[in-house]
């Protein structure tokens, strides 16, 4: 690429940007290591003094935190699995040609574009309330007992809702990849005799791999951050059966004020995302290099 | 491929099918918002009833759902003003005018978008309190602006590198400045890509919830934190008042992301995949 060296100076354009990035995500990092060894609560402003590790000690000793990370932990993965079955069954139902389909495809994308919130009350009153939802009907059509889903079985419910918003985020990325598929080389294999169970193992699974990896790598870790479905629905409850590590966090930090716990919580969260971001970019980096 | 058109006929079904299940929920909380409240909850449902839009006037003028409405879209439009304003030109730098950082500054900057906001929210909070920027425009507008920075940055830089250099030296042999070169080159060239980017970019500021929750009261609360009040005995208002609350809601959202399909997946990889 030719460039003009009177306008080199022109690549500091990226500065003011990048400064303002500096600011307002690495300066709080900075600062949430910081509080994480402090003693602080907002309730007792002399409380704000160094105490080194034992905000982590005290979090590691607590059988609360192991809690919270089995809650977290089960409700990633469950997601994940769930929308990677469903996304990739509606991803190849998508991909061939039917009356209606951008239709469908736009119908199939709404759950993903809602916000969280309207999501959460959208199931918890109008869908799943015990007495007015539409499931309370549904039930007493088939005869069973009333039954209060989220009261009962909140992390089901939790990893239903979350399914529901999350498959069609699974479904597009999928979707794409197959799409980047010549279609000459299914041609070929379906002349040659290969089945639809056959095809899918050995020429379409294997060619999806990236666009697996890439979904469910981003998909893990927004939805480690899941936070408005469980505000609305249970509040991290009954006890702490639905308390995810964002939601401890808040707990710790809105409800008890405790800014050197949340802060040492903080960290857990940032270091777990960080692991998961170095191996999105090393995937997504071995692509570029593939495709170089 | 060829197939036996029977089983054409069942995997179209089965499509449609599960389109209707999945999109079920959100077709029964538009129907229950144009009924009576009386009849939204009758046993057995009725799926149509004689519409009404009494539900609408009622949650728009006898709730707060305006207020919070003009915070939202005050907050929703100057964020990503302020990440466009930041991003594009930052977009320009690293597209045209690379370094040897170039690359990792990208992946940077794409990881800061990953971040937990959990992880960040004890500072935020801390410091909006110091400097008197909780429950303010200001304090959202900042916030949400980094949150969609990496994304205007990655998206826009992407479709800059789709321009062919060539036009703008010409532009530049032409004797135009970087302004001119902006406006009358590229500009052009990325409206769509732009116009993208706007909306993905709307639709994040639009659906957030943890930072407004943490960060906001009530003066500045955006439609997020309004509809998440409706979790405790149902809120201000009942199913039927709260289905149009929320339907309004999500109805500018959910246009803007059927108006950017195509470029739904680059936006949400962040480029990874196109």
């Amino acid at each position: 690429m030719a460039k003009q060296s009177a306008h080199e100076g022109r690549k500091w354009l990226s500065a003011p940007g990048i400064l303002f990035l500096v600011i307002v995500t690495q300066i709080p990092f900075v600062l949430t290591l910081y509080y994480s060894l402090r003693g602080w609560n907002l309730l007792r402003p002399d409380s704000d003094v160094f105490v080194g590790l034992r905000n982590f000690s005290r979090i590691l000793s607590n059988r609360e935190f192991y809690t919270v990370l089995a809650n977290t932990v089960v409700l990633t993965l469950s997601v994940v699995v769930i929308t990677l079955v469903l996304g990739m069954i509606l991803a190849l139902l998508l991909n061939r040609p039917f009356p209606g389909r951008g239709l469908v495809r736009t119908l199939l994308i709404s759950p993903f574009l809602i916000m969280p919130v309207v999501t959460a009350v959208l199931w918890k009153n109008i869908l799943l309330d015990p007495v007015f939802g539409l499931s309370a009907y549904v039930v007493s059509l088939l005869g069973l007992p009333a039954i209060d889903l989220i009261a009962q079985y909140p992390m089901q419910t939790i990893i239903l809702i979350v399914s529901w918003q999350w498959t069609p985020f699974v479904m597009l990325i999928l979707l794409a990849g197959l799409q980047s598929m010549p279609e000459s080389i299914l041609e070929a294999a379906s002349l040659d005799g290969a089945g639809g169970l056959t095809m899918f193992r050995y020429m379409i699974l294997p060619h999806l791999q990236r666009f697996i990896e890439i979904a469910l790598l981003l998909e893990t870790i927004f939805i480690l951050n899941v936070f408005g479905v469980i505000f609305v629905t249970t509040s991290g409850g009954p006890g702490i059966a639905t308390t995810n590590l964002p939601y401890q966090i808040f707990l710790e930090a809105f409800s008890r004020w405790n800014v050197g716990r949340a802060s040492a919580y903080g960290v857990f969260a940032v270091i777990l995302a960080n692991i998961l971001v170095l191996i999105f970019l090393r995937v997504i980096g071995s692509q570029s290099e593939q495709e170089a | 491929m060829k197939r036996l058109p029977l089983s054409g006929a069942v995997l179209t079904g089965l499509t449609y099918l599960l389109t209707l299940l999945i999109f079920f929920p959100i077709l029964w909380m538009v129907l229950t918002s144009f009924k009576p409240e009386q009849l939204a909850l009758v046993v057995p449902p009725r799926i149509f009833v004689a519409p009404t839009l009494e539900n609408y006037m009622v949650a728009f003028t006898a709730s707060p759902y305006l207020e919070f409405l003009w915070n939202t879209l005050v907050i929703t439009l100057l964020a990503t003003l302020l990440a466009l304003v930041l991003g594009v030109p930052a977009a320009y730098a690293m597209a045209y005018y690379p370094t040897r950082r170039t690359n990792g500054t990208m992946l940077w900057i794409m990881s800061t978008r990953m971040l937990p906001p959990a992880g960040v929210i004890v500072p935020l909070y801390v410091i909006f309190r110091d400097i008197h920027w909780l429950d303010t425009y200001l304090g959202m507008i900042v916030v949400y602006a980094g949150m969609n920075f990496p994304l205007v940055v990655w998206m826009i830089r992407s479709f800059m590198l789709e321009v062919p250099y060539g036009i703008l030296e010409a532009a530049r042999l032409d004797g135009a400045n970087l302004l001119q070169e902006f406006t009358h080159v590229l500009l052009p060239l990325l409206l769509p890509g732009l116009a993208a980017t706007v909306l993905l970019c709307f639709i994040f500021t639009w659906n957030e919830f943890f930072l407004a929750v943490n960060l906001t009261t009530r003066q500045a609360s955006p439609l997020s934190v309004y509809i998440a009040s409706f979790k405790a005995a149902q809120g201000d208002l009942f199913v039927a008042k709260m289905s149009a609350a929320a339907t309004a809601t999500v109805l500018p959202v959910i246009a803007a992301g059927w108006a950017t399909q195509r470029q739904l997946v680059a936006g949400l990889t962040l480029g990874a995949v196109k």
